[in-house]
């Protein structure tokens, strides 16, 4: 299996600029600048197929295709490295073993887009990721691979890293340029979409940390090879899966993408712990949908987890042994995202905390049969609402709804958890 | 009032910065750290530093799970309720804190000096149950972890 992010790095330790440079760092940045437009570079991420790692999965060459060319003034690139949703930690554990794959692969994406100036956003909690890439970015400005004239190319670039203070929302692109203007972390409406009128109004790409750590292997490797790492020909690339729950080996892996669940938990997951058997897994963070056991030969990959009603969100999979509740593991979830609402409109703010209270219902027994109508009801109901974090909150209970129906009905005619002793809370 | 180093140094950081907004979250979180919670005269002092009105980083303020609008203890112990703690003893771990600390969570011992305070993902699920301690994340904790850093924690009063 090829590893490209990982490559060179061992566990709980930071790869040195200087390993880096000697395992060919940099290279990619300076064959770009000495051999390919900005043009190539932007057409060799659309020829590799590359997705965007954050969530949602968007063509990245596709994104920064978007970006006007003409427009007077700045424009900017911005790496999202917010990381809340719960259940992932792949972004963190790239940065603690090598940050300076992402400062190069930002150099890249920035001379395809003409930006000057960059952001990597980190959110509270990732001192060390924080540090490693302050470290990164003043070695890189030292050696001539950021800064002023970039190795003789005329290619100016400076990158700033600006820490935030914890709000799941500020991971959504439109809250996330709010809070790094230093307003109250709010989604903006779109369209205008960020790469027309973004970051101080000016054309503004986003893009997750692990998308951007990918593009030096593009352009060294070539789309062509970059793309056949995956498991499949429908796949494109390499993928950090990083496994929680009750599996024997909790850890971030890299693995190609399209790999199917049940080769991902039978093999470098290490199985389920002892005594536990497979129930369910949540495929990609907390707003991705349920995966059962009739899903372990779905191809971990973008379109065929969509067919299978779920998403390949971020990939951080948490798995579920024959000892949890589904419901109560929802109720977690659905706590979880209606406290992070941002308040900014109704259906979210009122929604969530509604559909938060209906779940506690059944959980704690006094739930009743058209509680169940009202929990599939504001499935579609929160579609309504101003941006993605409130349907995404309902990706859990979506889930609970197709493969756990049996379930809650459990809880209404038992008028209890049975999971839990008689009357219990 | 906060002494002339740490105000020329945050000032430094205001006049690197971007725009003078972008610096807000490092400013507050500076203030923070001198006076244990943002309070009224840290706001004021962000708000003067900034350029903005105290209403505009009232604003900021209140939006952030990190800034403490209210006092808190000399150490805040954050515990991660999200999910994959919750599959891993998440529960049990913070209840065992209140139960070493003789207190609700979201509230502060009676000295003042250690705030319980659950929170969300701390981005560190393999290491599942988790905390934080002021900036320093801890992992995999056990019954007898915790009370070891408990005992730990009490003895830097
Ligand atoms: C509530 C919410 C939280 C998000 N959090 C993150 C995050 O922490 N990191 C991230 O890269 N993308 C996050 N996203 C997705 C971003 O809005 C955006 O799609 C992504 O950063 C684009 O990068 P990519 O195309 O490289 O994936 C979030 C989206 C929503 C709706
Ligand atoms: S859906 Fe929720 S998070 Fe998004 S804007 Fe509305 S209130 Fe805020
Ligand atoms: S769920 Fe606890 S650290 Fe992520």
């Amino acid at each position: 299996m090829e590893q490209i992010l990982l490559k060179h790095t061992l566990p709980g330790q930071c790869l040195s600029f200087d390993e880096y440079r000697s395992v060919g760092g940099f290279e990619a940045l300076a064959h770009a600048l000495g051999n390919m437009t900005p043009a190539e570079v932007q057409q060799s991420v659309i020829d590799s197929g590359l997705r965007g790692r954050g969530g949602a999965g968007f063509p990245t060459g596709k994104k920064w295709s978007f970006v006007p060319r003409d427009l007077p003034g700045p424009r900017y690139l911005i790496c999202n490295c917010d990381e809340m949703e719960p259940g992932t930690y792949k972004d963190r554990v790239l940065l603690e073993r090598n940050p300076h794959l992402l400062v190069e692969g930002m150099a890249l994406a920035c001379y395809a887009l003409g930006v000057q100036h960059a952001f990597i956003f980190v959110r509270h909690g990732y001192e060390q990721a924080a540090e490693n890439l302050r470290n990164s970015i003043y070695a890189a400005n030292v050696s001539g691979f950021l800064g002023d004239n970039i190795l003789g190319s005329g290619f100016n670039l400076k990158l700033d890293v600006h820490q935030s203070a914890g709000r799941y929302i500020c991971g959504e692109e439109t809250a996330l340029i709010s809070a790094l203007e230093g307003k109250r972390a709010n989604p903006r409406v779109k369209p205008p979409f960020p790469a027309i009128k973004g970051l101080w109004g000016q054309p503004t790409v986003v893009n997750n940390v692990e998308t951007l750590a990918n593009i030096p292997a593009i352009i060294t490797g070539g789309p062509l090879w970059w793309k056949s790492t995956a498991a499949n020909p429908e796949a494109a690339g390499t993928k950090l899966f990083c496994i929680s729950g009750h599996v024997a080996n909790h850890d971030c892996f890299e693995l190609p993408l399209g790999m199917t669940l049940g080769e991902i938990i039978d093999g470098p997951s290490g199985g389920m712990r002892p005594g536990s058997s497979f129930k369910a897994c949540i495929p990609g963070g907390a707003s991705t949908p349920y995966l059962t056991g009739m899903h372990r030969d779905v191809p971990m990959d973008f379109d065929p987890l969509a067919k299978a009603g779920s998403r390949l969100g971020t990939g951080g999979i948490i798995v579920f042994d024959q000892t949890i509740c589904m419901v109560a593991a929802t109720l977690n979830l659905i706590r979880f995202f209606a406290r992070e609402s941002c308040g900014w409109c109704t259906p979210c703010r009122e929604g969530l905390p509604f559909v938060r209270h209906t779940l506690e219902l059944i959980e704690t027994g006094r739930g009743e049969a058209h509680h169940i109508d009202i929990l599939r009801e504001h499935v579609q109901l929160l579609n309504y609402s101003f941006c993605a974090l409130a349907p995404g909150a309902m990706g859990p209970i979506d889930g609970l709804l197709n493969h756990f129906e049996d379930e809650l009905r459990e809880h209404v005619t038992a008028r209890r958890c049975p999971f839990k002793g008689a009357h219990s809370s | 009032m906060i002494p002339k180093a740490l105000k020329s140094s945050l000032e430094q950081r205001v006049a690197d910065a971007a725009t003078n907004r972008e610096a807000a979250v490092d400013i507050m979180k500076e203030l923070q750290r001198h006076y244990g919670w943002l309070t009224d005269e840290a706001l004021e002092e962000a708000a003067q530093l900034l350029g903005l009105s105290t209403l505009q980083v009232e604003e900021m303020a209140t939006f952030y799970e990190m800034i403490y609008r209210r006092p808190v203890g000399r150490h805040v112990v954050h515990v991660c309720d999200s999910i994959s703690c919750w599959t891993s003893g998440g529960e049990t771990l913070l209840e065992s804190l209140a139960h070493l600390l003789r207190i609700e969570p979201g509230s502060t011992t009676a000295d003042g000096f250690i705030t319980l305070l659950p929170c969300s993902c701390l981005g560190n699920c393999g290491e599942a149950p988790c905390m934080m301690i002021g900036e320093k994340q801890y992992g995999r904790m056990t019954p007898q972890t915790v009370s070891e850093i408990v005992t730990s924690l009490r003895k830097t009063r």
